[in-house]
């Protein structure tokens, strides 16, 4: 039974890092009907930040911030940074790209993922890093014959503190409502006076901000980071996205916890080298019989 | 119709095109006797196996217009069969050309009828996570026959008994170019059959296709099991050369390389498909200076081409019987 326990606390874990980088996915895509494929890069981007804060400063931050201060403030310029480049990414290689076609842009977003995970390896360089355990708090707490990681129960309470702002945003006040509007039809939600470019603005930059903040949070948690985990993190974030409904924020985040709890309840009950074709293979039975995802409303076809 | 009535407007354009063909085919035949290098044959070679792998990707892709961004998943299926019966069996090379062919296309017909149906984006994650299941399932080694992570190494050569054994980069160059040029003749006819030209009507709008009749589902089904059993040659050759096969050949990010081959030279256009190999396989090779910077410097390239020329280099003329032309004839008639 704790296993049990152990395994689920594990896959919401790892479920929320997927939830909260399906966010930026299902955001831009709700808006821009771009599938963004540079956001994993910019989560990569975000954790070797965090590392660069914590480690390379020999645990500078963390002796005047403390072991939490100094992780929270890794989260902070991390997300402040990707979020930084997300905006940068908008500009430069999506914007002019637009109104020429969706295939093009996709083109784009590949070559600035290129771009980005190879810009990673130059800077750090191409063997994986890893956050050194002077800079990672790790009390294990036992409740009756339960090993529960503090760490774990932050990360969790962090990420969905983030989730539900970011729901409330979405959903509960008019700026969120503009969002929503642009997401269902651009061209009309500017006729009715909202700010596309604002709206623009702001997803680019929280989006990839949420995703810098998983990656830290991925870094204290597994500890070794590498140039190219923006495109596996990114691969099943996506999935998530279009598990949970592609262009629904509430669907984004469920489907990124369905998707973690998935995976490890996989890898424990099933197997686990084969816990990955397991999530790709529940992504495809859930796209044959529910296309929409899990959240996701039907779409009228237009003809 | 007839499509074979050509009118002597378009037979001029089709002349000049011709020879263009022949110089093109000329300098391909030349290349070996010139250079004898053979790095260079083998870079070429592998400029062969992109354009393959490229024009197999083009037929669902450009002609069609569906999201494959799995593509490589079929090309393995293809590798894997001709190393797997090769080293196992001993079956010889060239049996196990069209077998492979045959695998995996009968794999893309398994996989895609049950979600055929799915429009673009939905379409594209569900190819990249059979793409990806394809890929896990090899490294995991089912049956202990893929041989894991490692792959299946001791390929033989391809060869005709004694007549014929392609054993050299020469000969590898010739056979990979022999296959690309057949391949060309044949998707030339293609696109300007019936079957080509359903495919770019379901691409341009899909719900006129089926509204004048054509069996959408039909016509894209057999898109990708052709355009399969073109990546399994293209696999089965590769396994040749290399004489080793391994999951990593296959991954997601090679075919986003196939989805870029396709982009940079045009949708739909043969002549993009070779422009577009040869800067996927070229690039890393002239810039090799750079050494680590020439990805940085790739993905860069790929978003300038995008926005400088987002229909691709050399974007596919639309035929006579475009709307295009018909609307101009219109105008001209008018006046």
């Amino acid at each position: 039974m704790s296993l049990v326990i152990e395994q689920l606390l594990n896959g919401l874990t790892i479920g929320s890092f997927y939830a909260l980088i399906a966010l930026g996915y299902s955001m831009v895509y709700g808006v821009m009907k771009l599938i963004n494929f540079a956001h994993g890069d910019l989560f990569a981007l975000g954790s070797y930040l965090g590392y660069t804060l914590l480690v390379m400063g020999t645990a500078y931050v963390t002796s005047i911030l403390g072991i939490w201060g100094g992780m929270i403030a890794a989260m902070l310029v991390a997300a402040i940074g990707s979020g930084v480049m997300g905006l940068l990414v908008e500009r430069i290689a999506y914007r002019p790209i637009y109104p020429t076609g969706r295939l093009p842009a996709v083109v784009s977003a590949l070559g600035v993922s290129i771009f980005l995970q190879n810009a990673i390896m130059v800077v750090w360089g191409a063997r994986p890093q890893a956050y050194t355990s002077d800079v990672i708090p790790s009390n294990i707490l036992t409740i009756g014959g339960l090993r529960i990681n503090i760490l774990q129960i932050i990360i969790l309470f962090l990420s969905f503190l983030l989730m539900g702002i970011l729901y409330y945003i979405i959903q509960k006040t008019t700026f969120g409502a503009a969002i929503r509007a642009c997401a269902l039809d651009r061209e009309t939600a500017a006729l009715m006076g909202i700010n596309i470019n604002l709206i623009i603005f702001f997803i680019f930059a929280l989006g990839p901000a949420l995703g810098g903040t998983a990656g830290v949070m991925v870094g204290v948690y597994y500890r070794r980071i590498s140039f190219i985990m923006g495109w596996n993190y990114g691969l099943k974030a996506f999935t998530a996205t279009i598990l949970g409904g592609i262009g629904n924020i509430p669907g984004a985040m469920i489907g990124g916890l369905i998707l973690g709890v998935l995976e490890m309840l996989g890898s424990t009950y099933i197997s686990t080298p084969y816990k990955d074709v397991f999530v790709f293979l529940v992504l495809i039975l859930v796209l044959i019989f529910r296309p929409r995802g899990i959240l996701g409303e039907k779409v009228a076809e237009k003809v | 119709m007839n499509i074979n009535n050509k009118t002597s407007q378009s037979a001029g354009i089709k002349i000049t095109n011709n020879w263009f063909a022949i110089l093109v085919s000329l300098l391909f035949l030349l290349f070996p006797l010139v250079i004898k290098n053979n790095y260079f044959i083998d870079v070429a070679f592998f400029f062969g196996i992109y354009t393959l792998l490229g024009l197999s990707l083009n037929i669902v892709l450009g002609e069609v217009g569906l999201f494959d961004l799995g593509h490589m998943g079929f090309a393995a299926i293809g590798a894997y069969t001709t190393a797997i019966l090769n080293t196992s069996f001993g079956i010889p090379i060239f049996v196990l050309l069209p077998i492979s062919a045959i695998a995996a296309a009968i794999f893309a017909y398994l996989v895609t009828s049950p979600i055929i149906h799915l429009r673009g984006d939905y379409l594209c994650i569900v190819t990249i996570g059979m793409g990806e299941i394809v890929r896990l399932t090899l490294i995991n080694n089912p049956f202990g026959i893929t041989g894991g992570p490692n792959g299946v190494f001791g390929i033989d050569f391809p060869s005709i008994g004694n007549l014929l054994i392609i054993d050299n980069s020469v000969k590898f160059y010739y056979f990979i170019w022999v296959a690309v040029g057949l391949t060309v003749l044949a998707l030339i006819h293609l696109q300007d059959s019936r079957i080509g030209r359903a495919w770019n009507c379901i691409r341009e709008d899909i719900i006129a296709a089926e509204a004048s009749g054509i069996d959408v589902r039909y016509y894209k089904l057999l898109a990708f099991v052709l355009g399969a059993a073109l990546a399994g040659v293209a696999g089965s050759i590769y396994a040749s050369k290399l004489m080793i096969v391994s999951p990593e050949s296959f991954s997601f990010m090679e075919s986003c390389m196939l989805f870029c081959i396709v982009l940079i030279g045009g949708m739909g256009s043969i002549p993009g498909i070779f422009i577009g190999a040869a800067a996927i396989s070229l690039f890393p090779e002239i810039f090799q200076t750079f050494a680590q910077y020439r990805m940085l410097i790739f993905g860069a390239a790929l978003v300038l081409m995008m926005m400088f020329r987002p229909g691709g280099v050399w974007p596919r003329k639309r035929g006579k019987l475009s709307t295009e032309s018909m609307l101009i004839k219109a105008g001209k008639s008018e006046i």
